[in-house]
């Protein structure tokens, strides 16, 4: 949380923004999301028009084509209730990058106005709809990889490991080096490839040494490029967005 | 395209020197320990970062008074200032002041600037003998190599390779890899220079405008003997480096030797305010300030770009970027490396020939983190990588839409096509996961040490429906 962060009380309903990434590769961290809302008694909507946030473009220099993504988004969202977001990094887009992208155009007021709304999933969890979670799985050590996105753009790190904490049989492994990137990048992991495999090695590694029996985060960018290099190698554990794993451990009828 | 290439070739370099990464990883983990443990107070941080960001920003802001004001008081303490739009033009003026005193050697302290005008090979097509008397800088200088890093400029050796270059260079002293030996015996080669040069060269940390006095941080000490033994002393800087007052200067010292290598103080703080004056002992008797520009006022143009030009050149934004650490110095090409270099040197350069160098992050933002400046680097690094597609540059200054292509452009256009129609995206998602078996296992560079990801059998646009979740 950041200090100058305000949050709302406990809303009747939001919006959820699932994002790309998890709409094609990991849906069923999406449709955690929302179950883990529904139970607090919050009615989730999830508008069907909903695409991705712009931050491809956006972070590649395509300001224009960013925008008109970044438009449709807002259009989706009209009502004014919290529209919430499995991803820190699709969170900071949102929240703190559609303001820039936006700067010195007409737009920027309604932009604004949208972007106090968006928040991130766990921050959401944690600190408007106060979770109280029931541990119901197995002892299990998991090892957290906090986006770099959710350790500073949206400062969220703390409120991922807050969820975990609350689940009596899940031990936190600390890995060495922690805050270092796992070099995905978006475009990055594939403009410089090189760099990119070599940091991801050393983060999956780093992971591995462990020894934690599940990779939990909440952003699906680095999940894709730890656990790719981790089932590459055979070596490690299994990588889970952080939303499927609260999920999972606490949903009486599922585990 | 080629400065593609030709980054890449360097990359691939690096990251093939299993050492060079070893003695980069081991360094900069070190130096990131270090400045943790130097700033035990977060919140003290925070605040002395946006203290140091403002005294910087307001030297920026009121920069030409300043530097009309740093002039007429360093004039006034007998200290000559010229004034050097171009490199060209310092070195120039740097070779006029040796010609002036018949000088055939100069002995450098530590200076980028000197490093960004390639003094030394200027000089000594000349005729002139330079040398590098900091320790790091007198280590690449014998084994004719650029600096690796802004403050530690030969961290890219380890001990054993500076010992085989000591063995290969000078034959009569005996090998030795004890760290200790190896620089008391480059501190005897170089107390003898001391007394021989008749020219004294040093960098500058800050400007005092208020006051005309140039202040200069070091440790080993060569820097106050360059700049108090030989008779001349001739300081070179970047017109930014001017603060407004001496009171700036407890909190940025506050901040630089805890930032660069965690060090509460250094062992040496030089503040220069005039030559020696009549009745004392020591000191030069002449001292000149060179104020380079080299493209800063261009960046100085630009309100957010200028930000950039706070940098206090402590390294922190290096030593906490993940990309640096792996590829080191040398492969970005340019005189500084790292997130800053990135930021400035496509600036000076052109984005036409380093417009591959703000591409080079993940902007996890460690660099802006760590910046006691509070410089955003990422937003920066973002900003030039939209300078050099866009297509409608407002000028061709620095290269702006150099980079961009037909291909990439219509690739974001098509994207932002199908983000734009919802039915068309949805509609796309559903080729792919009914189709999932056919994307490949094989997805170029991707897969060379990742698993290609597997597509989901149906979308959560689809899952959300099914579960009768509401649409608006
Ligand atoms: S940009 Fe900031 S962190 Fe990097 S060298 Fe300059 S002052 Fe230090």
């Amino acid at each position: 949380m950041k200090p100058d962060q305000q949050y709302p009380d406990k809303p009747l309903s939001v919006y959820f923004f699932g994002t790309c990434l998890i709409d094609l590769i990991y849906p069923q961290a999406g449709l955690a999301g929302m179950q883990l809302i529904q139970r607090e008694g919050v009615k989730v909507i999830f508008p069907q028009d909903q695409t991705c946030c712009g931050q491809p473009a956006w972070n590649s220099g395509y300001r224009e084509q960013a925008r008109s993504v970044a438009l449709a988004q807002l259009d989706c969202f009209p009502q004014d209730i919290p529209i919430v977001v499995p991803s820190a990094s699709c969170a900071g887009m949102m929240r703190y990058q559609y303001p820039e992208l936006f700067k010195d155009t007409p737009q920027l007021s309604r932009v604004k106005g949208f972007s106090n709304r968006v928040f991130e999933l766990t921050e959401f969890l944690v600190h408007v709809l106060k979770v109280k979670l029931k541990d119901l799985g197995p002892p299990t050590r998991v090892a957290l990889h906090a986006s770099c996105s959710a350790q500073r753009e949206m400062a969220v790190s703390e409120e991922h490991s807050n969820l975990l904490q609350q689940l009596d049989n899940v031990e936190i492994l600390e890995q060495e080096r922690k805050r270092e990137c796992c070099g995905f990048g978006g475009t990055f992991a594939v403009k410089h490839a090189e760099i990119s495999n070599a940091m991801v090695e050393d983060k999956a590694k780093s992971i591995a040494d462990t020894g934690a029996e599940k990779l939990v985060s909440g952003d699906c960018g680095c999940l894709m490029n730890i656990s790719g290099n981790l089932q590459h190698t055979g070596q490690g554990p299994e990588g889970q967005h952080i939303a499927t794993f609260l999920w999972e451990r606490t949903n009486a009828t599922e585990s | 395209m080629q400065q593609k290439v030709e980054f890449e070739q360097r990359v691939h370099k690096a990251l093939s020197d299993s050492q060079l990464r070893q003695n980069f990883r081991s360094t900069m983990d070190g130096l990131m320990a270090k400045r943790s443990q130097a700033f035990p107070d977060k919140e003290r941080l925070e605040k002395l970062r946006l203290q140091g960001a403002q005294i910087r920003a307001n030297a920026l802001l009121k920069l030409p008074e300043l530097l009309e004001q740093l002039e007429e008081r360093c004039t006034a303490n007998g200290i000559r200032v010229h004034w050097a739009e171009t490199v060209e033009q310092a070195n120039q003026a740097v070779l006029k002041i040796m010609q002036d005193h018949n000088a055939t050697n100069l002995i450098k302290g530590k200076s980028m600037v000197s490093e960004e005008m390639e003094l030394n090979h200027f000089l000594e097509q000349h005729g002139i003998e330079v040398l590098e008397s900091d320790l790091g800088e007198f280590i690449v200088q014998l084994a004719g190599e650029p600096p690796s890093h802004i403050v530690a400029p030969a961290i890219h050796k380890s001990r054993q390779d500076i010992a085989r270059l000591f063995q290969e260079k000078f034959p009569d002293i005996p090998y030795s890899e004890d760290v200790e030996t190896l620089t008391r015996s480059a501190r005897d080669i170089l107390r003898r220079k001391f007394y021989e040069a008749s020219i004294g060269l040093s960098g500058v940390n800050f400007a005092v405008a208020e006051t005309g006095t140039i202040c200069l941080v070091e440790n080993e000490g060569n820097g106050r003997m360059c700049t108090t033994i030989p008779d001349v002393h001739i300081a070179v800087t970047g017109i930014e480096k001017v603060v407004e007052k001496l009171s700036d200067i407890p909190p940025l010292m506050e901040l630089l030797p805890r930032s660069a290598t965690g060090q509460h103080i250094t062992t040496y703080f030089n503040m220069i305010t005039s030559p020696r004056k009549e009745g004392e002992k020591d000191g030069p008797r002449e001292v000149h300030l060179v104020l380079l520009d080299n493209g800063r006022s261009s960046i100085y143009e630009d309100p957010e770009l200028m930000e950039s030009l706070r940098c206090i050149r402590c390294g922190a934004c290096m030593n906490h970027c993940p990309v640096y650490a792996r590829i080191g110095g040398h492969a970005y090409g340019t005189t500084i490396p790292g997130p800053i270099g990135s930021v400035i040197e496509p600036q000076k350069l052109g984005l036409d020939r380093f417009g591959v160098l703000p591409t080079a992050s993940t902007l996890c933002g460690a660099c802006g983190e760590a910046c006691p400046v509070r410089i955003p680097l990422p937003k920066l690094l973002n900003r030039l990588r939209f300078e050099q597609v866009r297509d409608d540059p407002p000028d061709n200054t620095m290269g702006k839409g150099s980079q961009r292509s037909i291909r990439e452009s219509l690739v974001w256009n098509l994207w932002s096509w199908a983000n734009t129609h919802p039915a068309l995206y949805r509609l796309g998602c559903l080729f792919l996961t009914r189709l999932r078996g056919l994307v490949p296992k094989q997805l170029g560079v991707w897969t060379r040490v990742r698993k290609a990801p597997a597509i989901a059998p149906k979308t959560l646009h689809e899952l959300a429906r099914e579960m009768g979740i509401e649409d608006e």
